[in-house]
């Protein structure tokens, strides 16, 4: 279930019916970290992390700004970043996972 | 607490049973044998007779990972392996990660396989994976209901005096785990009026010595906690966490981390992180146990056997 509400997630952002600068990136868990410690990324950017381990790991906004469920081996969850700003998050099981995703102000005419 | 200070020592447990610990004291009575007495009556009570209690920790309920396929069945083998012991251990104690993340039904699963197994009662802490998800609710609504603080208990059972810590509920981000001050105050007030010569057994989740903090295997204010029981004569320190046996000792404190009944991880340092690891099917079950813990008269030590499942 989770991974479908993840697959949807990603159809609803997919090529199409998204505006121009809409991108996707992924960030995979493997060895209890994230690949992609300190990730940036343009506003509108949807981060989708999955999960390579054999354990359940979370990703969890340090204010809340989003919370995944545990995610079970090859799990994923997404989140789509609409506004500027450092968003640092962790794994609620194994707290000394951390990463941030850092969204650049949009510049016009790039 | 002060206001106790003035009684002696059997009229101060029972103030507190009424107070603080009252709820655990309560069943502890109902214990066939137990004897909720201060502690140099109740050593002249167990005088000549030698009894147990079971460990078993991090069943993981839920495991859907590749390193065991078939946590349940490994639940049960360990469930088998108490069920077996002669004499019956008085009771059992879970050191937490009773589920894996939480999963549904995975809570009754266990302490209903429990309550099984031939002891009278099972005294849990919880684990991370018991509390992640909503900040330990449904743990404490479970496990903790009436008691004080958040799930940190303490009980007596025939002379010896057993502490239950909890050092997941406050996981941050970049930290590692803790007690907090309030357990810790707590903690220092429970053990205030034993004395010296009683045996003390604390159980927590994870480990409250540094076994490897770069992988959080420690707790970050555990030697604060343990520096309350340096004046005893006999710790015994029993956590899991770590899924494997390690075993230190530091003055009169001995250190034992239990193996899980779900899956192995790698000895500290070893590999990318302290995930799950998967060994040849035939090797899993060597790899996973429980302890029993064996109390002697006239001996100090508590005597700790581990045994795998196969």
């Amino acid at each position: 279930m989770r991974a479908l509400l993840a697959m949807a997630a990603l159809l609803l952002v997919g090529p199409g019916a998204a505006p121009a600068q809409t991108e996707r990136v992924q960030v995979e868990i493997r060895g209890e970290a994230f690949n992609a410690p300190a990730l940036t990324v343009k506003p509108g950017t949807t981060v989708t992390w999955i999960n390579h381990d054999d354990d359940t790991h979370t990703v969890t906004s340090t204010v809340d700004t989003f919370r995944s469920p545990g995610l079970d081996p090859d799990e994923t969850f997404s989140y789509t970043f609409t506004k500027p700003g450092t968003y640092e998050y962790y794994c609620t099981l194994h707290p000394l996972m951390t990463g941030k995703v850092v969204v650049t102000p949009e510049r016009s005419g790039s | 607490m002060s206001d106790e200070r003035g009684l002696d020592r059997r009229g101060f447990l029972q103030c507190m049973a009424w107070t603080g610990t009252g709820l655990v004291w309560s069943v502890v009575g109902g214990v066939p044998g137990s004897r909720t007495l201060g502690p140099g009556r109740a050593q002249a009570q167990g005088a000549g007779e030698g009894w147990s209690f079971v460990q078993i920790s991090d069943t993981h309920i839920g495991f859907k990972g590749a390193a065991n396929p078939d946590a349940m069945g490994t639940f049960e083998a360990a469930l088998a392996r108490i069920k077996a012991l002669d004499p019956k251990p008085a009771f059992v104690i879970h050191t937490g990660d009773i589920t894996h993340a939480q999963k549904a039904g995975a809570f009754d699963t266990v302490s209903e396989a429990l309550k099984g197994v031939g002891a009278e009662r099972t005294f849990y802490v919880p684990g991370e994976n018991d509390v992640f998800a909503d900040g330990g609710t449904e743990y404490l609504n479970r496990f903790a209901a009436g008691g004080s603080g958040r799930g940190w208990q303490s009980f007596d059972y025939r002379g010896v005096h057993f502490v239950g810590l909890v050092n997941v509920l406050n996981f941050k981000a970049g930290k590692l785990g803790s007690l907090g001050h309030e357990q810790i105050e707590w903690l220092e007030r429970d053990v205030a009026p034993l004395a010296a010569s009683t045996p003390v057994v604390v159980f927590a989740h994870v480990p409250l010595w540094a076994v490897y903090p770069q992988w959080g295997w420690v707790t970050e204010d555990g030697a604060q906690a343990l520096g309350y029981l340096k004046r005893f004569g006999s710790v015994t320190v029993l956590n899991g966490h770590i899924h494997q046996i390690m075993q230190k000792v530091e003055g009169n404190v001995t250190f034992h981390t239990a193996r899980s009944t779900a899956f192995p991880q790698p000895a500290p340092g070893v590999g990318p992180g302290p995930g799950p690891v998967k060994v040849p099917v035939e090797e899993l079950r060597g790899m996973l146990g429980v302890r029993e813990v064996r109390y002697a008269p006239g001996r100090e030590r508590l005597a700790v056997v581990d045994t795998p499942l196969a």
